[in-house]
Formats: C-alpha cells, sequence, structure tokens
C-alpha cells in the first residue's frame, strides 16, 4: 500500500461524484469518447492552487450530496461552484486552498451558485490510466478509481501523488460569478446555411432554457422552434460544444461524454470557454447565444490558456 | 480512379470536416483510409483527434500549434497526390454468431418483413463479407454493410434500454455487433461470443475501418464453448 493511498473516504456520494482529469485524447476513432471534467477553467485553478499538472485528476462534484472523512492531514484545494462546501462545521468557499485535520469531515450540501465544483488533492488524485486517462465514463466501462468508469461509491478511499503541494492563492479577478444568464460564443459552423434565416435570427437574439435533461452527454436548450431545411445527414464526427438541431428544433449542445459520430444538423460549437461557463448552468437557467468565428474564438482562448503560464 | 474533392467545413474553433463524398459507398473505404494515413503524417504531433465516418473524417488540431489557415495549408499537403489504400492486406474476420429468436428478438420480424424463412435470413446475413465503415456509438461499435437490400429494416420506434454484449443487429442497411452492454435501437438477430473491445485487444477494437467481417452461423452449443452468455436480452451484463 502506498503511502499517500486512504487520503480521503467517501461517507455520502451520488453517480455525480466522479474522478476526472483533462479527458482521453487520440481515441475517438475507436468509439470512445473525450470524457474529461467539463468546467476545465475550474479544474485548471483547482491543480494550479496546489501547484499540480494543470489537468491531473481531481473529484467532480456536481449539484453536491456528497461527504468525505479525511483520512489525514493534508492541504486540498476547491473551486467551481459554491455548494455549500463545509469542512466540519465550518462554511468553506471555493476558490482556495484549505488545511484539513485527520478526522474532519468535508462535506457538500446543494447548489448555491453553480453546479460543479472541483476538489484536488496534493499531485492529483491517484488512478489507473484507461486509454491515457483516469475520466471516469461508466457507459463505456473506462476510467475512474478502479479504472471500471464507476463514478465514487461510499466507502471508496481516494489517494493522492504528491506529500504536499503548493500553497499558491487565487488571483482575484480570475473568480467567475455564475448569476448572470451567460453569453455563449458559438463558432458558426458550415451547415448554417441550411437553416431558416428567421431560425438563425432566433437562434442568436433569444433567451434560452437549460431543459431539465442536463448531464456530461448534453444539455437541452429551451426556446424557439429551430428549422433545418436539410432532412436526415451521413453521420459524421462531432467536435466539443456541437449545437446539434434535431428535428424538434430545440438545440442540444454536446459535452465531454458525447457520442462520438452523429447525424443531426449543427448551428456549429460553443468555444471551450463558452462549455466551460455552460457546465456551471442549472436547469431552469437562462442562456443567450451569440455568433463568433474560428479565428476571433481562437485569439480569446489563446489568452485564457496564458494565464496559467 | 479519381482522388475525391475534399470540402472543408469549420466544425469548430479547433477542428474541421473534410467532406470526402456524398454518399455511402464501399468504394470510399481505400480513400478514406489513405486520407487518415497521410493526414497523421502530415499533422504530426499538432493532430489531437482524426474521427473517420462514412464520408468525412472530423480533424481535432492542436490551437495552440496551429490557427486555422496553417491547418487548412496541412491538409490541402495531405491531400496533394492522394493515392488510394490497398484494401487487399486489410483483415478479414470471422464472427461466430449464434443466430436464435431468445437472442435475437427480430429475427421473426425480418422474416416476415422480407418473405423469407428465419432460415433464409441467416443464410443471407451470414453470406457477405461485410466492410467496417467506421466506429462510432460506442467503443469499438463497427457499423458495417452493406446488407441485402431485402433485409434492410428501420431502427425500433423505441430503443431498447439495454442491450447484451455481443448482439448482432440490423439497421437499415448496416449491420453491427454491440461490443457492451448499452441501449439501442438495432433489429436483433443473433449473438456473438467474440470479444470485440477491450485493453488485451491489439489497437483495442478487434473490428477497423477497412477490415471485411463475415457472420458464421453456429448453434448454441458451440456459442456456449466459445464462452457466449445466453441471458435473456434486457437481462445480462
Amino acid at each position: 500500500m502506498n503511502a499517500l493511498d486512504g487520503g480521503l473516504r467517501a461517507l455520502r456520494s451520488s453517480p455525480f461524484v466522479q474522478l476526472q482529469d483533462g479527458g482521453r485524447f487520440g481515441v475517438r476513432h475507436l468509439g470512445v469518447t473525450q470524457c474529461g471534467a467539463l468546467d476545465w477553467i475550474a479544474h485548471r485553478w483547482a491543480n494550479w492552487l496546489l501547484g499540480n499538472p494543470l489537468t491531473a485528476a481531481v473529484v467532480e462534484i456536481t449539484l453536491g450530496n456528497a461527504e468525505f472523512e479525511c483520512s489525514r492531514d493534508a492541504t486540498l484545494a476547491l473551486t467551481g461552484a459554491d455548494l455549500g462546501a463545509r469542512l466540519d462545521d465550518q462554511p468553506l468557499t471555493p476558490w482556495r486552498n484549505f488545511a484539513v485535520r485527520k478526522g474532519q469531515r468535508l462535506s457538500f450540501a446543494q447548489p448555491r451558485q453553480g453546479a460543479r465544483a472541483y476538489l484536488a488533492a496534493p499531485g492529483g488524485f491517484q488512478a489507473p490510466l484507461v486509454l491515457g486517462s483516469c475520466a471516469s465514463m461508466l457507459r463505456e466501462g473506462l476510467g475512474g478509481l478502479l479504472g471500471d468508469g464507476r463514478a465514487i461509491a461510499v466507502g471508496d478511499s481516494l489517494g493522492w501523488t504528491a506529500a504536499t503541494g503548493a500553497t499558491r492563492q487565487m488571483p482575484a479577478e480570475f473568480i467567475p460569478e455564475y448569476q448572470a444568464a451567460p453569453r455563449l460564443q458559438l463558432v458558426l459552423g458550415a451547415q448554417i446555411g441550411d437553416f431558416r434565416g428567421q431560425s438563425l435570427f432566433d437562434a442568436f437574439n433569444s433567451e434560452w432554457l437549460i431543459d431539465q435533461r442536463a448531464d456530461r452527454m448534453g444539455i437541452r436548450l429551451n426556446g424557439p422552434q429551430l428549422q433545418c431545411q436539410r432532412g436526415s445527414m451521413i453521420s459524421e464526427g462531432i467536435p466539443l460544444g456541437a449545437v446539434q438541431v434535431p428535428p424538434d428544433g430545440q438545440p442540444i449542445i454536446l459535452l465531454n461524454d458525447r457520442q462520438t459520430i452523429g447525424g443531426y444538423p449543427r448551428l456549429g460549437a460553443l468555444t471551450p470557454q463558452a462549455v466551460a461557463r455552460l457546465a456551471q448552468c442549472l436547469p431552469g437557467q437562462t442562456v443567450h447565444l451569440v455568433p463568433t468565428t474560428q479565428d476571433s474564438a481562437l485569439l480569446t482562448q489563446r489568452q485564457l490558456l496564458a494565464q496559467w503560464q | 480512379m479519381k482522388a475525391p474533392n475534399v470540402r472543408l467545413e469549420v466544425a469548430g474553433i479547433d477542428s474541421l470536416i473534410l467532406r470526402l463524398f456524398d454518399f455511402i459507398d464501399e468504394a470510399n473505404m481505400p480513400w478514406m483510409l489513405a486520407a487518415r494515413t497521410r493526414l497523421q503524417e502530415v499533422f504530426g504531433g499538432a493532430l489531437i483527434d482524426l474521427v473517420p465516418s462514412y464520408t468525412t473524417l472530423l480533424l481535432h488540431y492542436d490551437l495552440c500549434q496551429l490557427d486555422s489557415k496553417q491547418a487548412r495549408a496541412k491538409v490541402a499537403e495531405a491531400f496533394d497526390g492522394l493515392q488510394p489504400a490497398d484494401l487487399q492486406g486489410g483483415r478479414e474476420h470471422q464472427l461466430p454468431t449464434w443466430y436464435d429468436r431468445s437472442v435475437g428478438p427480430e429475427l421473426q420480424l425480418l422474416a416476415r418483413r422480407s418473405g423469407l424463412s428465419e432460415a433464409e435470413v441467416i443464410t443471407r446475413h451470414s453470406g457477405h463479407a461485410y466492410q467496417v465503415f467506421a466506429l462510432g456509438f460506442a467503443p469499438g461499435f463497427a457499423f458495417m454493410g452493406l446488407v441485402e437490400e431485402i433485409l434492410a429494416a428501420p431502427r425500433l420506434s423505441t430503443p431498447r434500454k439495454r442491450i447484451a454484449a455481443g448482439s448482432v443487429g440490423i439497421a437499415e442497411r448496416q449491420t453491427a455487433a454491440y461490443p457492451v452492454v448499452s441501449p439501442g435501437g438495432w433489429n436483433l438477430i443473433g449473438r456473438t461470443p467474440s470479444r470485440l473491445f477491450g485493453s488485451d485487444i491489439e489497437g483495442y477494437s478487434l473490428l477497423q475501418p477497412g477490415d471485411r467481417v463475415r457472420f458464421v452461423a453456429i448453434d448454441r452449443a458451440e456459442f456456449i464453448r466459445l464462452g457466449g452468455d445466453d441471458s435473456p436480452l434486457e437481462a445480462s451484463q
């Protein structure tokens, strides 16, 4: 047994408490999905706070309802949603490092702001790599603590890979807020010409409501009915953030656990920054779609990535 | 053979759809495979993922290394003087398959639709070496075709929530075997005991685009001997 095994023991969990990292790449041609932390920005900051590799494994906690007992003293980091976290009785706000002592309990209640919190440990959580990643994917039976795709279950013991981490402080200007309705940048795709003019106007000038059907595979939006002149399509590869429009006219934004190929027409794909922001939205909240181009989005994304350099 | 005229379409911030063909055709495959190989060579470490389908390739490149103009230039370089791949060296697989109503509930339906006997449906399905067009939907799920027109059948109007691993099915003129337990709407006609995806399999997926696959009818005893699980459809693990 590794000296760093068993740092946290799960006392309460749900299928939405999962080990995630940067995702699985170079394998989509096998039908294996990308996976990885949905809010990749909060994921990176959690690791940055401890001086970890930025895409090291973290626990992604969606909606709360989780509790861990600390098996030894350590410094951990928490970013992303405010899920009403507590260390024993003390409220714990996200976007910082915090010290835990053996025997203390770390709990998550329910969303107060945002939907997904990221918990990091020194060096990253320990898990076997499956196809280059430990990202949990139940449907495919890949990744997670044991490599079989399962989410974190009650009784699971999570270890990490370094004895201690850095104690960095979060630059205040990079702490996001998740209350205002986000404007999600969408890189226009080639099939945009297949949509009716009125539908394109509606797509970018309407309030879209996040549907109850929202998970790591995709998020449905409710709003005006979008009409596409193209009927069925031959299935083709789907990029992250693709905004596909099935025959009912209500868009589905495809996220990290999406199927690798599919045959619905698309408006385009959200930028990575927009995907991260969407990951913090809850059903019933409102979002706006804003058109952008590949080149303009690229500039923004490169600037964003420079934050951690 | 004339090289396809590749059309580039924006798919996302760091991805392009390369459209090579407009229709599903076995004759596409030598070009699709050749394009994949050349793109891998030309993009090298700047390639993150390359997802082939029937007529297109989704190219996902590293936006830290390339902008869209540079990516497009590399695509042009890859397609310059492209020659079709030689499929003679492609692998041919035999998938032992137990065709039976107990594991293939649509066997009867397909027979009724086509006016053939169930035995004739089996003979026809197993009488052809199918081309693997693409992998997708689930790890190692190979879309194969083309199934004879007379056996073609639309997907079930309500997909099943749970299909046993190894289930063999037909949708339109495509056929496939489900590598893992999953939901699905294909017409099921049998089950193979062969393992289709896993870390113990070279290349992870037994079936790869460009391979040929022949289903070989076996009986229940042989199915069990080969390690098949004959538990009922929805209850199987």
